[in-house]
């Protein structure tokens, strides 16, 4: 492939992306090189914000040494693992359930001692070689008896894993009948883990199954004035704590988060909210734009990364509700906690300003993260997604230009109705139009790419190689990644930071979480142990005998 | 409460696994694999299987785990995996060109009956396995055995592929050292060569997953076992496999393809086991064990008669996997310890059997699990406690509730580092092992004694 001279990004003018991307492209067996082609894109955006097409949501290619993972690590791991008082039952042998078993840090705080908490527990049937010859569906009913037995949850979630598909165990029927016996809520995912191309599809089966089975079963309405439900916060580190710490602060009541430090009791009332905001858009935006369909809850994205970003976000759902006291409310709060954030800001900022950051990971944190580095002067040169699709990348424009190809044809989307009783538009017609003239935009996620300087490169599903290249190419001063990315950045020499569970520490949401992830990046990139890589020995190898034998 | 819902009444189950004490075969087999120089795993099956076995291993050695997948989508589940396998060996030779692709299956390539020596032979055909690169395979379904049985199932794939008998024998013995650390791979090497004695080793994780860092990362780093030095193994003398379950499968393989006559042992933990270990080291390499050895055998004894008064009679609740079990509680017992709850989640009847043997003379019931899990030993200690608990990072969350120390030790330690640098195994592995027992009875002894008794010297 001829490389055309393309503009570098600004801060790392030494590299020229195209000839970059046409080395990358050069490594591969010709049509695995023609695919990741597609997916490897020099950033550029128009007067119009235009950018340019992506290819996302695809299938890895084999060997590739990929990031990703599967549906059922999407379903069961991401989306209900961080919910307390769900018995999650993982239907297949003991791997999956043992992987996904308090390996993401998502923090929990029960009220009181009485509260039931299962995430320190681990559920699984353990199938065995003649469960997979002779059918697990037995073992599963039973098992679901032992739990309620043993534990007696308000609800169990069952989770398929690859060979129970195979084998044509069917988790919902199992689910319906043991629902009937036993009197307790029961559903199934079918969230086997060749089930799309990535945790995604699990994603996706999550929220339909949340959505089918628990939203909307308890119709007492919450209390509050300004009632939002935060969806796609999984409470890493403690982040839902940090952004209900502000909510409270400002008056704003959370009636439910999907799903961090969350409960099926605020779940199945999560309904009775006025307002859906969204964080994660690649996990969750199912369940809003279903919600809203059903209910007539309309929903916005929102960012709590960054603090610029939390402030704007304040506002912006502040404005929805147009109450000049909670506005104003808003505006204190802000005024307030901007003292402390702008002083560790400015201290780490001469610190850290003109460094490099690379973000690769998840379907939003890869987006988010920039903010935090851009408000402390750290430009971020390259970014992608693991498991996000075009619309992440591109913006919601692009949605109807998306085709439908065969991997997500098989997870089902539901056919929302607007519920007969319980359809409440929030706001009419004339809100509406009055909001949106004051300049107010609902379903509004403009994408990664948008908010990123012509030049970057934007890399989706990278694997091990490109990764290597890169750092090889831009040397950063600090790549954001997953676990399984971190040693091999780090033995090059390059602080590696992790977005999916921080490593360590968090809050990273938020204004305390601002402070936090600055005083963590200060600390990884401008860390003295980087300056200890060679022995005296290695730096200076001439021989100078002083007390050398004759 | 972290564990709040554990009762003290157990309740018999029959189908709930609940806090499992042991993982899939996968993960076993890919830890086998990146124990040979030059090679890179490949797990067939989806990608959530690679992405949690490279994510476990990683977490708990803290070092780079390299791994490739087969990308199972649900065509590939319907069709067979066979495109994604070619494809993958394929990119991995020419991208990242090792030596060597270990294949291992998982349970849905299993449940599909993928045939892997013959889509390896099709690759072979399409000329997509360059001259003198292998790939080799391990059938490892998820739902048979448990991450040990993975483990010794590449380990015998390492025979079966590699092993050869040059029809004249080598002045070497073949090392088995079976699911150990890297730390203490690198010690039962550093034994054998104190004893003078020619070795090859395989698996071989050390300079693999505890390499330093250098500011550099290679793909494949120094460590690891090479394809000669597995070639060779057929032409050894002999073999000493440490760990029934892990090892004696590819010792037996080796046996019957080569002839090479092997001795399997338990572990070299503690005392009894390590001088079962160098008393066979010696025999087998017809040379006398150096005064080196005897100054550690001696300073290990020493820890047990200088702190025997903290050691005596002391409860000790034990989960983790068979082979190791059965070297760490004989040597408890060798110190007069009490292990009274020994569990393991891998299934087999015999390290039941085993274990009462081992603890017929503690004066105490012994209740010991195999196929069991954390749950029903939590249950156990909720009706009668223990004063120290060794087992994986999983178990701290019982000694915070119950308040009883824990040595970390087994698969995974997620949260402390140090299992894949300093050895358990040898003499001075028992040395740190007491250190680490004695560590943690005391700590406790100083937290929580009255103050009229707190004592400066212990």
């Amino acid at each position: 492939m001829a490389a055309s001279k393309t503009d570098p990004a600004p801060g790392i003018e030494s590299v020229d992306p195209g000839e970059l991307k046409a080395e990358l492209v050069a490594k591969y067996p010709t049509k695995v090189g023609r695919k990741r082609a597609k997916q490897i894109v020099i950033n550029s955006v128009d007067e119009c914000g235009e950018v340019p097409e992506i290819g996302a949501n695809a299938r890895t290619i084999p060997g590739i040494i990929t990031q990703r993972g599967c549906s059922y690590a999407g379903c069961k791991g991401v989306v209900l693992g961080p919910t307390r008082d769900i018995v999650n039952l993982t239907h297949g042998p003991i791997g999956c359930g043992f992987y996904s078993w308090l390996t993401r840090r998502n923090q929990t705080r029960p009220d009181g001692p009485g509260d039931a908490n299962f995430m320190t527990y681990c559920f699984s049937t353990d199938l065995q070689d003649e469960d997979i010859v002779f059918g697990g569906e037995k073992k599963l009913r039973q098992a679901i008896r032992e739990i309620y037995e043993n534990f007696r949850p308000k609800a169990i979630g069952i989770f398929a894993t690859c060979p129970v598909g195979l084998i044509g165990d069917d988790v919902h029927a199992v689910a319906r009948e043991m629902k009937e016996e036993l009197g307790i809520n029961i559903f199934g995912f079918s969230c086997e883990g060749y089930k799309g191309v990535s945790q995604s599809a699990g994603h996706h089966i999550a929220n339909n199954a949340l959505f089918t089975h628990v939203v909307g079963l308890d119709d007492t309405a919450s209390e509050g004035k300004f009632k939002i439900n935060l969806l796609g916060e999984y409470n890493i580190g403690g982040d839902a704590f940090e952004i209900e710490r502000i909510m409270d602060e400002a008056g704003i009541t959370v009636v439910s988060t999907f799903s961090g430090n969350s409960t099926y009791d605020k779940f199945a009332n999560s309904h009775t909210a006025d307002l859906n905001t969204v964080m994660c858009h690649r996990s969750i935006n199912y369940v809003a734009e279903m919600m809203e369909k059903k209910y007539g809850i309309p929903w916005i994205k929102v960012n709590f990364i960054g603090a610029a970003s939390t402030a704007k976000t304040l506002r912006k759902i502040a404005n929805y509700f147009e109450d000049e006291e909670l506005i104003e409310r808003v505006e204190k709060l802000i005024a307030e906690e901007m003292v402390e954030v702008e002083k560790v800001r400015r201290e780490v900022e001469s610190r850290c300003a003109g460094k490099l950051a690379m973000l690769f990971v998840g379907g939003s944190r890869a987006h988010h993260y920039q903010d935090l580095f851009a408000e402390i002067g750290m430009k971020t040169v390259a970014a992608g997604y693991e498991f996000a699709h075009r619309d992440d990348y591109e913006g919601r424009a692009v949605l109807p230009e998306i085709k439908v190809d065969a991997d997500s044809r098989n997870i089902e989307e539901l056919a929302v109705e607007p519920d007969p009783e319980r359809f409440n538009p929030r706001k009419s017609e004339e809100a509406l139009s009055r909001l949106k003239a004051k300049g107010f935009r609902f379903k509004d996620y403009d994408g990664m790419m948008a908010e990123m300087a012509s030049g970057t490169l934007i890399i989706d599903d990278i694997s091990q190689f490109e990764t290597e290249k890169l750092i090889e190419k831009y040397k950063p001063a600090i790549f954001c990644a997953g676990i399984k990315e971190k040693y091999a950045i780090q033995k090059k020499g390059i602080p590696m930071k992790q977005l999916h569970s921080y490593d360590s520490g968090g809050p990273y949401a938020g204004f305390k979480g601002a402070i936090n992830f600055w005083r963590e990046i200060d600390r990884m990139v401008n860390s003295k142990v980087w300056g200890y890589l060679k022995a005296p020995w290695q730096e200076s190898p001439e021989l100078t005998a002083t007390y050398g034998w004759e | 409460m972290l564990l709040r819902h554990t009762t003290k009444e157990i309740k018999e189950r029959k189908a709930l696994t609940v806090n499992p004490a042991k993982t899939c075969q996968p993960i076993g087999a890919m830890y086998a694999a990146l124990g040979i120089h030059n090679c890179l795993p490949h797990s067939h099956g989806s990608q959530g299987c690679c992405a949690y076995h490279r994510s476990a291993l990683t977490r708990h050695y803290k070092e780079p785990v390299m791994a490739g997948t087969s990308s199972f989508t649900e065509g590939a589940s319907v069709f067979g995996g066979q495109a994604n396998l070619l494809q993958a060996i394929d990119t991995i030779f020419t991208v990242y060109e090792p030596d060597v692709i270990a294949v291992h299956t998982t349970c849905l390539s299993e449940t599909i009956g993928d045939d892997i020596p013959q889509i390896a032979k099709k690759a072979e055909t399409d000329g997509k396995i360059p001259k003198g690169k292998y790939v080799i395979h391990a059938n490892t379904p998820s739902y048979v055995g448990s991450h040990v049985t993975g483990f010794a199932t590449m380990t015998k794939a390492m025979v079966d592929y590699f092993a050869e008998s040059n029809g004249r024998k080598i002045e070497q013995i073949n090392i088995i050292p079976g699911y150990v650390e890297p730390s203490d791979m690198e010690e039962i090497k550093r034994i054998v060569s104190e004893l003078g004695i020619r070795s090859v080793m395989f698996p071989d994780t050390s300079n693999v997953l505890n390499r330093p860092q250098t500011g550099r990362f290679d793909m494949f780093p120094k460590g690891g076992t090479t394809v000669d030095a597995l070639r060779s193994t057929g032409s050894s003398k002999a073999t000493l496999a440490l760990g029934r379950l892990a090892s004696g499968p590819a010792a037996r393989a080796l046996d019957a393809k080569c002839k090479v006559a092997c001795e399997i042992l338990d572990p070299p933990i503690g005392l009894a086991a390590t001088d079962a270990f160098v008393d066979t080291l010696r025999r087998m390499g017809g040379v006398s064990v150096p005064e080196s050895i005897n100054t550690e055998r001696g300073r290990l004894l020493d820890i047990i008669t200088d702190m025997h008064q903290y050691f005596y009679g002391k409860k000790v609740g034990l989960v983790g996997d068979p082979d190791q079990l059965i070297s760490l509680t004989e040597f408890l017992v060798s110190i007069d310890m009490w292990p009274i709850y020994v569990v393991t989640g891998t299934p087999g009847k015999k390290f039941e059997s085993k274990i009462k043997e081992i603890t017929r003379d503690v004066p105490h019931e012994v209740k010991v699990a195999s196929g069991g899990d954390m749950f029903l030993f939590h249950q156990w200690l909720k009706n009668e406690p223990v004063d120290l608990m060794m087992g994986n990072t999983y178990l701290k969350y019982i000694s915070r509730d119950e308040n009883i120390p824990l040595v970390r030790f087994g698969f995974p330690i997620l949260d402390r580092v140090g299992h894949s640098y300093f050895p358990t195994v040898g003499y001075r592995g028992g040395m740190r092992l007491l250190e680490k027992i004695l560590d943690a009875l005391l700590d406790k002894t100083d937290r929580e004694s009255p103050e009229e008794s707190f004592e400066l010297v212990l």
